[in-house]
């Protein structure tokens, strides 16, 4: 354990923290830096990118490379770094703000395109620094400062989103539950691809609680953790658990059923099938899923890119620049 | 014929057709026909921002200019000699670029009533008169290359597209050109289609002997005299000089490029071109928005490549606030934007100038950004080169500004020398771990420390938040936010030093007009001027290449003329910052049609002053 604590201070940077005393993020910087020890990263191949936002000072407090851009970009700026070199280990800090509203289109693309990096997707269902709007993942009829009235606007589900758009690494955590946290962490970031991790992250100062009904200990009734191959069965004393009926998902009481009636788990299957069902579970008579909804294999793009880059240099040698100059085309001028 | 009897300098031709009828490829292959006999050339296309409006409209006319010659040839051409016109639209919309006494040729085969009244005439102008000072070519274009290939086995459809082939042909015997460069592009172009290829070259010489048949006068058209300095050429439009440029600039620094680009016209054509040269190391990555583009080169440059995005104005507004991240990083990044009329989508097909005030300062914030323009479409290479050349050198965004105008106009490129081109080895400076600080600065250039991930021992976190001045945290301190304010102005400030300074043309010690001008207008100024001069008239041509920071003597010449006037196709921006920056009363002489000055539209102001 003494070990470890060396380790993870090794991916400290200098800076002091400086989120709100009890805010979410310190415990994803706390799993990240021990998530990166558990993988044995060096610190100078690893690259943390952010937008703005909380979480997006995240890159700050890692004794790594860092760049701190702008709102919404951030995916977009770690797509340039991750095509530009694939051998480094490219981490994405956001939020939802920051991901899914002014840079929903680069989170799109970046999971379309199987860019290989880990995205962190700090989701507090609020705009915190900007002192409490509602926010992309912000419940209907929550009362913020812009919605004094409560909102009328619908959630994002940022898992259903990365699905939709062929991410090949779909997973959720809460903050609070550190064990899971790490554990996606580094599964992320072994997984050849775009790796979201989408975290329900509590804002004390403008949104807190918003969770409770998935961390309280006492609400284990609201949370699934879903392991590959094993039957989905939550609850405090796990008694629960998921049938289908038909093509109806249907909880259950395990006691009630045949345990070979359970759902099993498998997150690598090639359609995305169940992840989808999954993920669209009426959340007012079903689980939250959490652990790893989807794992398959891709190619990634930024890899690709250079796959090819080499494939058409050993076919038509590497380019001489004087050739370039000249063209195809040309004539004399006596 | 009555055009240009004799003793004239330059041919102004004029292709115009439906946008499907090749006038594009018909223009570009008389171009490079005539430029291998070593004629000065300037091109022009001039398509409408549809890709295929409804075929005989006028909104779909799609026109192709050439102006050759042996002297003098520095814009498209004021006026036209010779219009081919594929049909009455055609006719139409281009009618008046005729001088007087100039020649039409046209295909009557589209002259029927269906395809006049498309056009919106109520009589058919090949008959009722209204042509009678022109010289008009009426021939059967279409009915005629139908019948040349009529043992072809191609399709009617396929065998009527090579109509404008056998228009290349009329034109070049109307030249007295040789097919030979003709005949070796329809080959290599249709090589994996040969039936196509023949069937091309089969109508190019009929429509030679056509019109020797018909009696089409030529020879005095032929323009001999040879004046492009000996040596290797190519023809070069300036979206591909650009690219070239720049692959170029990666090669001579040591880096390789990176391009994010999204398509937007007129500069899809860099991203086109730099796609392929993927073997010069070359990566491009069309990203998913202009806003992607500009942030994943941002992204590449971090990690350690020569990063460019290229776009139009549109793309350019979108871009403004990772220009912003960028200058606060102080991160190399080329930005080129190919300028195009605006406002909003404006006229994407047409060409201006009226980005130079949002290049200078269209960012929030202290934003300096060093800004070069191009003059010409082989300019274009050597302003990408030095705008690769500054960006690196001082760490900093740089914005080249070309135009639609330079973007797809040609011209002829004198191949240069690998070893002939700047030596931009060493222009990346070493970084050492020892003592490292992101922001610690070159003294001479104030360039800050490149230390890309991957290089161990020098981890650091830059961002948009203001960093301080000596460690590179983030420092939210008002007299450290003012001194990075100051040090990044004077770091732009400093490339003065090391820029050419300003050269007159004409009189070195002034004299009573300046004209003063920037980017695509400088072959039609330079032509005026030149004419002016054969006439005795005290009039000099300065011409800007590098906007921000401007020559260190730029003040010097201005004082050096008792009228200052400035030339530039926007409503005075160039004007404004002379005006403010050097407390100068100058004279704007402007136009915003999309289209380059005319001699006479430059004459109207100037005259007045001399
Ligand atoms: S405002 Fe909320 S999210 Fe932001 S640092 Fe404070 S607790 Fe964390």
């Amino acid at each position: 354990m003494s070990d470890m604590k060396i380790d993870k201070k090794n991916y400290a940077s200098a800076q002091e923290v400086k989120w709100c005393s009890g805010c979410g993020d310190y415990s994803v910087l706390k799993q990240a830096q021990l998530a990166l020890a558990d993988l044995g990263l060096r610190n100078e191949e690893v690259v943390f990118v952010s937008g703005i936002g909380c979480s997006s000072r995240f890159p700050y407090y890692m004794n790594t490379y860092g760049y701190h851009t702008m709102h919404g970009r951030a995916m977009a700026i770690a797509t340039g770094v991750r095509t530009q070199n694939p051998e480094l280990s490219v981490w994405v800090a956001t939020g939802d703000g920051d991901a899914l509203s002014i840079g929903g289109n680069h989170f799109v693309h970046a999971a379309k395109r199987n860019m290989n990096m880990v995205v962190i997707l700090m989701d507090n269902r609020i705009y915190g620094l900007t002192k409490g709007q509602v926010s992309p993942t912000s419940d209907k009829g929550v009362i913020t400062k812009t919605t004094p009235y409560g909102s009328i606007d619908n959630p994002l589900d940022p898992v259903k989103l990365a699905l939709g758009a062929g991410a090949t690494f779909v997973s959720r955590s809460t903050g609070k539950n550190q064990k899971l946290l790490r554990e996606l962490l580094v599964k992320a970031h072994q997984h050849k691809g775009f790796s979201l991790v989408h975290i329900l992250q509590n804002c004390l100062i403008f949104n807190d609680n918003v969770f409770d009904r998935y961390t309280d200990k006492e609400n284990a009734e609201h949370s699934l953790i879903l392991e590959d191959g094993k039957p989905m069965i939550f609850g405090s004393e796990m008694d629960k658990g998921i049938v289908l009926d038909g093509m109806t998902p249907k909880v259950v009481n395990v006691a009630d059923v045949d345990p070979a009636d359970i759902l099993v788990h498998d997150a690598t299957n090639e359609d995305s099938i169940l992840p989808s069902m999954l993920s669209s579970l009426p959340l007012d008579k079903f689980p939250m899923p959490m652990g790893v909804i989807r794992q398959v294999e891709g190619e990634c793009y930024g890899e690709s890119m250079r796959d090819q880059q080499e494939q058409v240099t050993s076919k038509l040698g590497s380019g001489d620049l004087q050739q370039l100059l000249r063209g195809n085309n040309t004539w004399t001028v006596a | 014929m009555q055009v240009k009897e004799s003793g004239f300098e330059n041919v102004v031709i004029r292709f115009a057709g439906d946008s499907g009828d090749g006038m594009q490829l018909t223009g570009t292959q008389f171009a490079a026909a005539v430029a291998q006999e070593g004629n000065e050339i300037v091109t022009m296309p001039d398509f409408p921002s549809e890709i295929r409006a409804p075929a005989g409209t006028t909104a779909g006319v799609s026109g192709f200019q050439v102006n050759f010659g042996k002297s003098n040839v520095r814009t498209p051409g004021d006026f036209v000699d010779v219009l081919v016109a594929m049909n009455p639209a055609a006719l139409k919309v281009n009618v008046a670029v005729l001088d007087k006494g100039g020649a039409i040729i046209v295909d009557t085969d589209a002259f029927n009533a269906k395809n006049l009244e498309k056009a919106g005439y109520e009589s058919n102008p090949l008959e009722d008169g209204s042509l009678e000072d022109l010289e008009v070519y009426a021939l059967p274009i279409t009915s005629q290359t139908l019948e040349a290939l009529k043992d072809s086995a191609l399709s009617k459809k396929d065998r009527g597209r090579c109509k404008n082939f056998f228009t290349l042909g009329i034109l070049l015997w109307l030249h007295d050109q040789e097919p030979d460069y003709s005949i070796d592009y329809i080959k290599s172009k249709f090589a994996r289609k040969p039936d196509i290829a023949d069937a091309n070259i089969t109508v190019l010489e009929e429509g030679i002997a056509y019109a020797r048949n018909k009696g089409v006068p030529q020879a005095q058209f032929k323009l001999s005299d040879k004046r492009l300095a000996p040596g290797e050429y190519r023809n070069l439009s300036g979206n591909k000089a650009v690219a070239l440029g720049l692959a170029a600039a990666a090669d001579l620094i040591g880096l390789n490029l990176y391009l994010g680009s999204y398509p937007i016209t007129p500069a899809t054509e860099i991203l086109q071109e730099l796609a392929v040269l993927k073997n010069y190391g070359v990566k491009t990555f069309q990203a998913e928005d202009e806003i992607a583009g500009i942030c994943s080169a941002i992204g590449a440059s971090f990690a350690g490549a020569l990063a460019v995005t290229n776009t139009s104005g549109p793309g350019m507004s979108l871009k403004s606030e990772a220009l912003g991240l960028a200058v606060i990083s102080e991160l190399p990044l080329v930005v080129v934007n190919v300028q195009r009329g605006g406002p909003s989508t404006g006229l994407p097909t047409k060409t201006e100038q009226s980005d130079l005030l949002q290049a200078m300062y269209g960012r929030h914030g202290e934003c300096p950004m060093p800004v070069v323009s191009a003059s010409t479409p082989g300019d274009c290479f050597y302003q990408a080169i030095e705008a690769a050349r500054l960006a690196v050198k001082y760490m900093t965004p740089v914005i080249l500004l070309t135009d639609g105008y330079l973007g797809n106009g040609s011209e002829p490129f004198l191949v240069p020398k690998v070893d002939e081109l700047p030596d931009l080895s060493g222009l990346k400076r070493e970084v050492e771990p020892e003592g490292f600080s992101p922001y610690r600065r070159d003294e001479k250039t104030l360039a800050r420390d490149w230390a890309v991930p991957g290089m161990p021992g020098m981890q650091h976190r830059i961002g948009g938040l203001e960093k301080d001045y000596v460690d590179g945290s983030v420092s939210h301190d008002p007299v450290n936010h003012e001194k990075m304010s100051l040090i990044r102005q004077e770091k732009v400030d400093r490339i003065a030093d090391d820029i050419p300074d300003l050269e007159i043309f004409g009189d070195q010690d002034g004299g009573e007009v300046g004209i003063f001008s920037w980017g695509s207008t400088f072959g039609a100024i330079r032509g005026k001027v030149e004419k002016y001069r054969a006439e005795g008239k005290s009039i000099s041509h300065i011409h800007f290449t590098h906007m921000n920071p401007m020559p260190k003597n730029t003040a010097e010449v201005i004082a050096k003329f008792k009228k200052v006037v400035v030339a530039e196709m926007n409503l005075g921006q160039l004007d404004q910052i002379l005006r403010a920056k050097y407390l100068v009363d100058s004279i704007p002489l402007t136009k915003i049609q999309g289209k380059p000055f005319r001699e006479d539209e430059i004459a109207n102001v100037i005259d007045k002053l001399l």
